[in-house]
């Protein structure tokens, strides 16, 4: 038996059709280019290699980073609350909605060295900028909203009644965290993780403007392609499709339904 | 471990007192929104009254300018939903409590299976809380609250979202493991509370309305609310072949709880009236219950009629019946009726 629901109008699969081919069709575009004879070879090269090794690499710290930070956010937003809490959520997603090319020039009037903390960071033999943590730091910005979005929401819907309950058997709060709230809210800090880790592996604005675009150092793979798309076409294209194919996997780890995202 | 509880909480409109002695079991009844959640959770330290105090054995709790955390309070909360952790199995779930307290994991999970044991579960120690029935989840969360050793028991209608037919044999298990505990029992089921309570404490809009020993409170209800839950039948008697044979003759089966009562136990049925349909004529060939008596007086009951009735021997019975009937029936005082009971409306308990 097909469930039967309220027809929608017949006009509306026409937008929804042109959608779907607005997002799809470039991908097919892009594929209709690549050279298949050499694609092997063209991103197997030894700058490719270092770009995609430097991507994952960063992208995987930068994660971890939004780990540690992003759950105890998420904790404090979803389950405490106090004044101002809604102008603090708005902050934390701030980074969300803004260009990341100003997330680069606000990261860089804070940890560079004519910055904010530069000084600071000078006098303690730290320069940040243009280096692989400046790299890091920027994903871990524009990442980070991700994480807490996803969890908060997963917190939300898990409510606090098993936490009462196991508080109410004697454990303490970080006993509870540990046993009750990690494991109910594992899903939705999953494909919060994962969701987090594609973000940090697509920046691109924050982290030109702030790491700049050094081989080895601070190119990661969409500085490389973006590089390289006047130099060798080519190698462009088929560096690009390697991106999307990470995306596609994303996409199957972290799939809506389970979690609020 | 006895209680003493005062709360206020404004926004709720609440403004309690309650006091519970050491082994004794203390229903809350009330009716929805009344106030008997908010109470457990003050006594929980789940919520924070504006003005109040918790005294626990002596030890305050909360009060002015004393808060102990809920963890360290001893005073576990079994709720209407079992609230299982979903990602631990009934053993690890009964374990939680132990090793919160810092026992090892090898004892801790012994003295779970010797709760699970105890209330009658034992087998599903492996299970998955998704993979249990209402009935077993509940016995498993029973386990789980007793075997965190709380000093006082919360116990927030933990029938009420159990299929009716596994009711009576978990009320008999609670029977049995709320003996000699402190135990604050909030209901709406004034069979749980006739059954498990030593007092009974009403609220009704946020304030006590009556309190005292259950039985008192029961047959003389002196609030609207308790009157109306209130006025259950029992039929006392000995249990013989399966039923329960009352002084008079009267034989009235029903729903027993395991263990099943054995021949000449003393045992009560206990039915409510509006489960009970009233004839003028024995109906032929029902396999009901039925019971002669004859009609002493009738009351306006919301908008149908409560028909007393006593019994050759004297023991008086109520119906709620419609008004319709009542005309129908030609119900007088005076009058001869027969009370016909489903079996499966009755409950029967070892007293």
């Amino acid at each position: 038996m097909k469930q039967r629901q309220v027809g929608l109008p017949g006009w509306i699969f026409v937008p929804a059709a042109l959608g779907a081919a607005l997002v799809l069709l470039p991908l097919v575009g892009m594929a209709s280019r690549v050279e298949w004879g050499s694609f092997v070879e063209l991103v197997t090269s030894d700058s490719a290699l270092t770009a995609l090794w430097l991507s994952l690499k960063t992208s995987l710290v930068a994660t971890l980073l939004c780990l540690l930070l992003g759950v105890p956010m998420a904790l404090v937003l979803a389950r405490t609350s106090f004044r101002g809490q809604g102008v603090v959520r708005s902050l934390v997603l701030l980074p969300l909605v803004l260009p990341p090319v100003v997330g680069g020039i606000a990261l860089l009037y804070t940890f560079g060295r004519r910055g904010l903390l530069g000084e600071e960071l000078d006098a303690l033999g730290l320069q940040v900028a243009f280096s692989t943590s400046a790299v890091v730091l920027a994903q871990t910005f524009v990442s980070l909203p991700f994480l807490v979005v996803s969890l908060e929401g997963s917190l939300r819907s898990a409510g606090a009644r098993y936490e009462e309950v196991a508080a109410s058997l004697g454990a303490r709060p970080t006993t509870v965290f540990r046993r009750v709230t990690l494991p109910l809210v594992l899903p939705g800090l999953v494909s919060g993780a994962v969701l987090s880790f594609a973000r940090a592996l697509g920046e691109f604005g924050a982290t030109i403007t702030f790491a700049g675009s050094l081989e080895g150092t601070t190119r990661t793979l969409p500085l490389f392609i973006y590089n390289l798309r006047v130099v060798d076409p080519d190698a462009a294209v088929a560096m690009s499709l390697v991106l999307v194919a990470v995306a596609v996997l994303v996409i199957a780890f972290a799939r809506p339904g389970r979690s609020t995202w | 471990m006895s209680l003493e509880l005062d709360a206020q909480v404004a926004q709720r409109d609440v403004d309690v007192a309650l006091e519970a002695a050491d082994g004794e079991t203390v229903a809350v009844l009330g009716p929805n929104g009344a106030g008997k959640s908010t109470l457990l959770a003050v006594a929980a330290g789940l919520l924070r009254p504006d003005t109040g105090r918790v005294v626990l054995d002596g030890v305050e709790l909360t009060g002015p300018g004393v808060w102990v955390a809920p963890h360290a309070r001893r005073i576990a909360l079994l709720a209407q939903d079992p609230l299982l952790f979903p990602h631990l199995s009934s053993l690890e779930n009964v374990a939680f409590g132990p090793r919160s307290r810092g026992v090892r994991r090898r004892p801790a999970r012994e003295q779970a299976r010797s709760w699970l044991e105890e209330v009658g579960v034992a087998d599903l120690a492996d299970r998955p809380p998704g993979e249990l029935s209402g009935g077993q989840a509940q016995r498993v969360a029973v386990a789980r609250a007793l075997a965190a050793d709380p000093r006082l028991l919360l116990l927030d209608e933990p029938m009420a979202a159990l299929d009716v037919a596994v009711r009576p044999a978990l009320r008999q298990s609670l029977r049995r493991v709320l003996a000699d505990r402190t135990v604050v029992l909030v209901t709406h089921d004034v069979l749980d509370a006739l059954l498990l309570a030593d007092r009974v404490v009403v609220v009704d809009a946020g304030r006590v309305v009556e309190a005292g020993p259950t039985t008192d409170v029961l047959t003389r209800p002196r609030s609207a609310f308790t009157a109306r839950i209130a006025g259950l039948n029992m039929v006392r008697g000995a249990w013989r072949d399966g039923a329960v044979v009352a002084p008079d003759g009267h034989v009235v089966r029903g729903l027993t709880a395991d263990p099943a009562p054995a021949d000449g136990d003393t045992v009560v049925a206990v039915f409510r009236p509006n489960a009970v349909s009233v004839f003028r004529e024995p109906p032929g060939g029902s396999p009901r219950n039925t019971i002669d008596a004859t009609v002493t007086d009738l009351e306006p009951f919301g908008d149908q009629v409560r028909v007393r009735a006593a019994t050759a021997s004297g023991h008086s019975l109520a119906a709620d019946v419609t008004s319709l009937a009542t005309a129908e029936l030609d119900l007088v005082p005076g009058a001869p009726v027969v009370f016909s009971i489903k079996a499966t409306e009755v409950s029967i308990y070892r007293t």
